[in-house]
């Protein structure tokens, strides 16, 4: 049955000929009796980039974790360039040449770029002492081919999420894997360093590496890739060359019923404008922001654009009162305000979704349900103890309406996938109700259905009276979901613009770059 | 190349460089204290070579149990049983050396450390029980057993050979016990800084799921931890048995305590991930010095105690980042 190839299928044998580089066949996974892979079979043939699809949850990350030994398969069988192999542990994926990127990262924030990127196997010298200098030019030499500039040296707690995804790339790459798996390796890159690497990638190809790329965006999985798997619960639903199926079909496939495959583009009703909610004049924040002054209305979405490092984060930062302000006004609802530190900027009815989720916006250990429940135990109480029925009523609704897949919200958090976790930080803080939200990358890593959903969400939240300032990397939603796009360049802003004003995204894209202004 | 260019222009500067003072504040602190002592107490022979090299020699086992207990912090554990082990082993050592000569004796000492350094690790690491509880247990049963087996008796050394080696005698004009600390400090220090092991117990503290996502078997490198760290307590228990020409089970007692302040003065972070044997050197040193100076300049025992306690939490709270 494994290689007898359907007619559908498009199998890697007949696309390009000879032995397919990853053969996998009848793949089942389950985790504490939960099944998550229900006999999946995918292909991969040598010098194809492979774009694996599917809903937060799918099944995705697991099926690659299978292939690079994280989780052993329970049944199932795997062969590489044809020949079987039992791939128990990480050494035996690698000693297949197997390479990962993983979703939420395989790095440790104590150590440097380069001793990350070759740990376990760091050079030696004669003595079996690591040759530290050594490391430093070969990842250098990795990141210069990725057209990266980061330091070697630098200790990666110290990165931002885009440079230490950068990081995670390179460590896979100095592997020299012949079969690389990327999970969602642009979920946190900007539209630059994404092109850098999709070139990356197709000069990979042609050297015949195989590359398994796993992916939200569907533009981005129409440039590389020349199949397309898409995963729904645990099964393989298709497998179909790029050149044979629509943007339709496959996010008709991922989320189950049609929908359209980008978010819609929403006519702004520029009357319903309110009141000014904050306002920021001349504000200095070392060493990014400088000189940055903008007004955002009640009933308002903002969009910040701007490139990798060009310090739209670090305004956020700012803001919210997480980097000093040093010189500079902000006011809210035309008074100034004290912004110093989060908690103040909370009290002021600020909210930052921040940008490395995982990290800053949840207890890992914790329940589903406690963690969407922090922010808002002050509602729920009933003298002094908790509401159990409301806590379990708002717990099921924020789960419904943000469409998390989660077995048992009494779960802990870290067992949810990738997508799912960040689901849950979006809730947890738009389930509090601020007057201010700043949202940053508020889509990376959510699948499709959920992603219009959020746009949704966000022109809701607006038309409520609240205001929006909306940090984003993926410019159809950008321009989905703002009424007013700033450019920021350098710390400042470089352009502004209305929604009306931005023909399109090559429009956007430009003005980014600072082609037009 | 235009976009490169832009990519480079924005790029370095996304890495932010902190201004690195307090990881030195260790040596900083160390320098200050010193001279605040040679000044202070020039009149007392604080800066006499012999009371130096009597700082050495008083620091010198905490000094080999804080190397262990850097990788076992590095590693994001903690051993609480190494005082303890100490003087298990220290008694263990001294009988066995009274009934079957010194070779017996130093293998007896070591194989206790070995043996109760496994079975935290193999607790530990196997059955995922926090090393806080088992290394706390086994500090009980340490020293339990070490009083019960000798009944609390003192066990003399008589055997020279064995006392000159382990901390009686001098290397020429140095003290035997500054060569084994600084032994023990030069191995522990390349090892850490230079070998893979090394930089598996830092990937491990660091970020566990990261290190075993890169193939490192994050359950042996806490066993191993774990391990020497039993072991080299039970070298510093044959140091003090060595030194004080017996073995008794109130040798080591607390020095579980020193050795993480002088870990953690020394730049170690205590959630794991990064670590320096050349720092924890110099915080054994940072208290030897303290406590030598205390008693020069006549403090009694209980205001000794009072003023290492807030020396320990001012430095503490310098090297703290941010
Ligand atoms: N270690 C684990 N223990 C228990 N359940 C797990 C574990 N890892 C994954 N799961 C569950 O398996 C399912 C599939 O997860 P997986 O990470 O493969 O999804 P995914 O397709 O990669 O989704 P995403 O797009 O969000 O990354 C999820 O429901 C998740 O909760
Ligand atoms: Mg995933």
């Amino acid at each position: 049955m494994p290689g007898a190839a359907r007619a559908d299928d498009g199998t890697a044998t007949q696309v390009r000929g000879g032995e397919p580089a990853v053969l996998m066949s009848g793949i089942r996974k389950s985790f504490g009796g939960v099944p998550v892979l229900r006999g999946v079979d995918f292909d991969l043939a040598r010098g194809e980039v492979h774009a694996l699809a599917g809903g937060n949850g799918a099944g995705k990350s697991t099926l690659m974790k299978v292939l690079q030994g994280v989780h052993p398969a329970d049944e199932g069988t795997i062969a590489v360039d044809g020949r079987r192999v039992e791939i128990s542990s990480i050494h035996d994926a690698r000693a297949a040449g197997i390479g990962m990127v993983f979703q939420e990262f395989s790095l440790v924030p104590s150590l440097t770029v380069a001793q990350n990127i070759f740990l376990g196997a760091e050079p030696l010298r004669r003595s079996r002492l690591i040759d530290d200098r050594a490391a430093v030019a070969a990842a250098g030499a990795v990141l210069e081919e990725m057209g990266v500039d980061v330091d070697p040296r630098a200790v990666v707690g110290d990165l931002s999420t885009a440079y230490r995804q950068l990081t995670e790339i390179a460590k896979a790459l100095a592997q020299d894997a012949r079969v690389l798996i990327m999970d969602e390796p642009t979920a946190s890159l900007a539209r630059q360093e994404s092109e850098a690497l999709f070139a990356l990638i197709r000069r990979l190809a042609a050297r015949g590496i195989a590359v398994v790329y796993i992916s939200h965006r569907m533009e981005e999985v129409y440039r590389i890739a020349d199949r397309i798997t898409v995963l729904r619960d645990g099964t393989r639903l298709l497998t179909r060359p790029l050149s044979e199926i629509t943007p339709e079909q496959i996010v008709e496939g991922i989320v189950g019923k049609a929908l359209d495959g980008q978010p819609v583009h929403r006519q702004v009703d520029g009357a319903g404008l309110g009141a000014v909610l904050l306002q920021a004049h001349a504000v200095h924040a070392p060493p990014k922001v400088r000189d940055v002054s903008f007004t955002l209305h009640a009933g308002e979405v903002i969009g910040l654009a701007g490139l990798m490092g060009s310090g739209r984060s670090e305004l956020a930062r700012a803001l919210f009162g997480i980097d000093e302000v040093t010189s500079g006004e902000i006011s809210v609802r035309g008074r100034r305000a004290d912004l110093s530190s989060p908690r103040k900027a909370i009290a002021a009815g600020l909210a930052l979704i921040p940008e490395d989720r995982r990290e800053q916006g949840l207890v890992l250990e914790h329940s589903v349900a406690d963690n969407l429940l922090l922010p808002v135990l002050g509602e729920l109480r009933r003298g002094p103890l908790l509401h159990a029925r409301r806590a379990r009523e708002r717990s099921a609704d924020l789960i419904r309406r943000f469409a998390v897949k989660v077995a048992d919200p009494a779960r802990p958090v870290s067992l949810l996938s990738g997508g799912n976790q960040q689901k849950v930080v979006l809730a947890k803080w738009m389930g509090t109700d601020p007057d201010v939200l700043i949202l940053d990358e508020p889509t990376a890593g959510i699948d499709i259905g959920t992603k219009n959903e959020i746009v949704t969400m966000i022109r809701t939240l607006a038309a409520a009276g609240k205001g929006v300032i909306v940090i984003s990397s993926e410019y159809p939603e950008l321009l989905a979901v703002s009424d007013r796009v700033l450019i920021i360049r350098d710390g400042t802003i470089a352009g502004e613009y209305s929604r009306e004003q931005i023909a399109d995204e090559e429009f956007l894209e430009l003005a980014v770059q600072g082609a037009t202004s | 190349m235009s976009t490169t260019a832009v990519r480079r222009a924005t790029a370095t500067d996304a890495v932010r460089h902190r201004l690195d003072w307090r990881r030195y504040v260790i040596y900083i602190g160390f320098v200050v204290v010193f001279a605040f002592f040679a000044v202070l107490l020039r009149d007392e022979g604080f800066l006499s070579p012999n009371n130096l090299l009597n700082i050495f020699r008083q620091t010198a086992t905490i000094t080999v149990i804080a190397v262990g207990m850097t990788f076992v912090i590095a590693c994001a554990q903690i051993d609480l049983s190494v005082g303890s082990v100490a003087g298990l082993a220290s008694v263990c050592a001294a009988m066995a050396i009274a009934q079957h000569g010194v070779v017996v004796g130093v293998l007896a000492g070591l194989l206790v450390g070995a043996v109760i350094g496994a079975l935290n690790g193999a607790l530990v690491s196997l059955l995922g029980i926090p090393s806080f509880l088992v290394t706390l247990g086994m500090l009980g049963v340490a020293a339990g057993l070490a009083q019960w087996i000798t009944a609390s008796a003192p066990q003399p050394i008589l055997d020279d050979t064995f006392n000159l080696v382990f901390g009686g005698g001098d290397v020429g004009p140095v003290p035997g016990l500054l060569v084994w600390s600084l032994l023990f400090v030069a191995a522990g220090s390349i090892v850490l800084r230079r070998t893979r092991f090394g930089r598996q117990v830092l990937a491990t503290g660091g970020n566990r799921t990261a290190a075993r996502f890169t193939g490192v078997s994050t359950r042996r490198i806490t066993f191993t931890v774990m391990l020497l760290s039993g072991l080299v307590a039970s070298v510093a228990g044959m140091l003090y048995a060595g030194r004080l020409e017996s073995g008794r089970f109130q040798w080591g007692a607390g020095d579980e305590l020193s050795a993480i302040a002088a870990v953690i003065l020394g730049g170690t972070s205590l959630f794991g991930g990064a670590g320096s044997v050349v720092g924890t050197l110099t915080g054994a040193l940072l208290i030897g010095l303290i406590n030598n100076g205390l008693i020069l300049a006549g403090l009694d025992s209980s205001q000794q105690q009072v003023v290492r306690g807030v020396i320990i939490i001012l430095a503490v709270a310098l090297a703290r980042k941010k």
